[in-house]
């Protein structure tokens, strides 16, 4: 290199491209990790064939299908917003990566702006390709769009508080402990593939107020039930999405 | 420009519970230069050099970095500064090229990328990904990723840590081309070597203190005596000798025909002391200059060795 390659020209680029820059490169790092994509796509992929086709649990009245793909669009949700984000963001804390884009021009709400598209573009090819495979089940989804849109949008937001709770306040080593145990148990215990009144009445309450049982009820009430606006199960998100989103923003530890 | 303060800390005080890992610390960096900061393990630079990042808070004192106060103003400063961390700071599963061209992305006016990997000889592992890496591999591609936005001044935290010498060398010859250039750097190394070569300035740190600064010759010369020694014929009129020699010198015949003279060794002092042996006849032999290096300067003022 010749003399004046050095010259000082700094400057941040436009803050537009950098958000677009960091989105990209957060997607491709989620899609290149193979646990990840274990949890964002074999699994529920998995689950919605074989809890289709094989006789495995009472899903009650209707074709398996419709009472599945509701539930495994939730844990696609979570599996993305929650587990992925908090295994990822746990160890980018561990190996000094916020450290170093944090002494970048990258802003942390950029960065943070950058994370949810990244979320939200691995959400849409996850909920492309269930879609796919539900439909091929012979599915046939009720209800609109717009509900169906806000209870993901909602699901994303408490999953993703919670997930980088985890991650800012706990060790990479025990986030990604944790944030498996806790997909598993709300995978069984959160009306997934499990229908809720198959539980003592005492924990069904309480295990309705779960995130992943609002979601994956709300979303059953849509496009199993076609029910307009499913109120009760959008409140118990918000609820969760502001406090998860708050103890986030107070107790995250950058280092 | 060459004497505008880049960096300019003053009293800098930071505590970790009750250990207090920097304690009233004085540091300044002039514009288009490199300083290093010199000490042990645990003397408080990488408290330091972060403090100047904008990564911690001062417990007391003050901090300027390029006239900003790096908290503060952290929005302003980070694009005009380069940051190599002592390690990480990479997407473990990011490779090495497209790891850069990010952080490329994240600026206005980048260096080429390109251009940049070969210079760094980071070529060949372009598409390795970052675990896969060498701990040297690392270490470049760390520094590419803090001279890549083109910064005015770089940060950079034990560079050549880790580095086999072709890599320090390296490494070495791109920070006099930042030099060259007009970027001023601050790094940090435990390498008397490394501070020898490469700084304008050192900051030697000890206890969260600078102990001492200057250019290396100032503290080679300032730090203490120089020795000269020669052998000859025994008796010489050490009385005649000093009167030649100026103030402060000393000399002695240590054994029978065995000389030794102190103070300040410079080029003059020689010529005055073999020009003082022609006159009397003498052939000084064994004739040998012993200059202070670094390391004898850093042992004087702390009492430590350097990699204790």
């Amino acid at each position: 290199m010749s003399a004046g390659t050095y010259t000082p020209r700094p400057g941040a680029a436009p803050v537009g491209r950098m958000i677009a820059a960091q989105a990209l490169f957060e997607t491709k790092m989620l899609l290149r990790n193979g646990e990840q994509l274990l949890l964002t796509v074999v699994i529920p992929s998995l689950l919605l064939v074989l809890f289709s086709t094989v006789d495995i649990v009472d899903t009650g009245d209707g074709r398996p299908v419709d009472f599945l793909a509701p539930g495994v669009l939730a844990l696609a949700v979570m599996s993305t917003a929650f587990t992925g984000q908090a295994i990822a963001t746990g160890f980018e804390r561990r190996y000094g990566v916020l450290k170093r884009l944090a002494a970048s021009p990258l802003p942390r709400w950029a960065l943070m702006t950058a994370k949810t598209l990244a979320v939200l573009v691995t959400e849409v090819l996850q909920i492309a390709l269930l879609t796919a495979i539900a439909l091929g089940l012979g599915w046939s989804p009720q209800g609109g769009p717009l509900p169906v849109l806000l209870l993901i949008v909602l699901g994303t937001a408490a999953f993703s508080g919670l997930g980088l709770l985890m991650a800012g306040t706990l060790k990479a080593e025990a986030t990604l402990a944790a944030a498996n145990l806790v997909f598993l148990l709300l995978l069984v215990g959160g009306g997934v593939v499990v229908p809720l009144d198959k539980f003592p009445d005492a924990a069904r309450g309480l295990l309705e107020l779960l995130p992943i049982s609002a979601l994956s009820g709300g979303l059953r009430d849509v496009l199993q039930d076609g029910a307009a606006m499913p109120w009760a199960e959008l409140g118990i998100l918000a609820l969760w999405a502001a406090a998860g989103l708050g103890a986030a923003a107070k107790l995250f530890r950058w280092e | 420009m060459k004497n505008e303060s880049v960096v300019q800390v003053r009293g800098l005080v930071k505590r970790y519970g009750s250990k207090t890992a920097v304690d009233g610390l004085d540091l300044d960096v002039r514009a288009g230069t490199v300083t290093a900061v010199l000490g042990p393990n645990g003397a408080g630079k990488t408290t330091t050099v972060e403090t100047c990042e904008g990564y911690r808070r001062p417990d007391a004192g003050t901090v300027r970095v390029l006239g900003l106060d790096p908290v503060a103003d952290a929005a302003r400063l980070r694009p005009r500064i380069g940051v190599m961390l002592q390690s990480g700071g990479v997407y473990s599963g990011a490779r090495a090229e497209e790891m850069l061209r990010h952080m490329a992305k994240l600026h206005a006016d980048p260096l080429d990328v390109d251009a940049l990997i070969e210079r760094l000889g980071l070529g060949s592992c372009g598409r390795t990904t970052y675990r896969r890496l060498s701990g040297g591999q690392q270490q470049r591609l760390a520094l590419a990723m803090a001279v890549v936005g083109r910064p005015e001044l770089v940060f950079l935290d034990e560079p050549t840590a880790g580095l086999d010498p072709q890599a320090r060398r390296s490494t070495w010859d791109l920070v006099r081309e930042l030099r060259a250039d007009g970027v001023s750097t601050v790094l940090t190394t435990h390498f008397m070597d490394e501070a020898e070569e490469l700084a304008d300035d050192v900051a030697i740190v000890d206890a969260g203190k600078v102990v001492a600064q200057g250019s290396p010759e100032e503290l080679c010369r300032g730090g203490a005596e120089n020795t000269l020694r020669f052998t000859g014929r025994p008796g010489l009129d050490m009385g005649s000798l000093l009167k030649a020699l100026p103030d402060g010198t000393a000399a002695a015949e240590l054994t029978p025909g065995a000389y030794r003279i102190s103070g300040t060794v410079d080029p003059q002092l020689l010529a005055t002391v073999t020009s003082w042996c022609a006159q009397h006849g003498v052939m000084p032999d064994g004739i040998s200059v012993e200059r202070h290096s670094l390391e004898d300067v850093f042992l004087g003022l702390t009492g430590k060795e350097l990699r204790a």
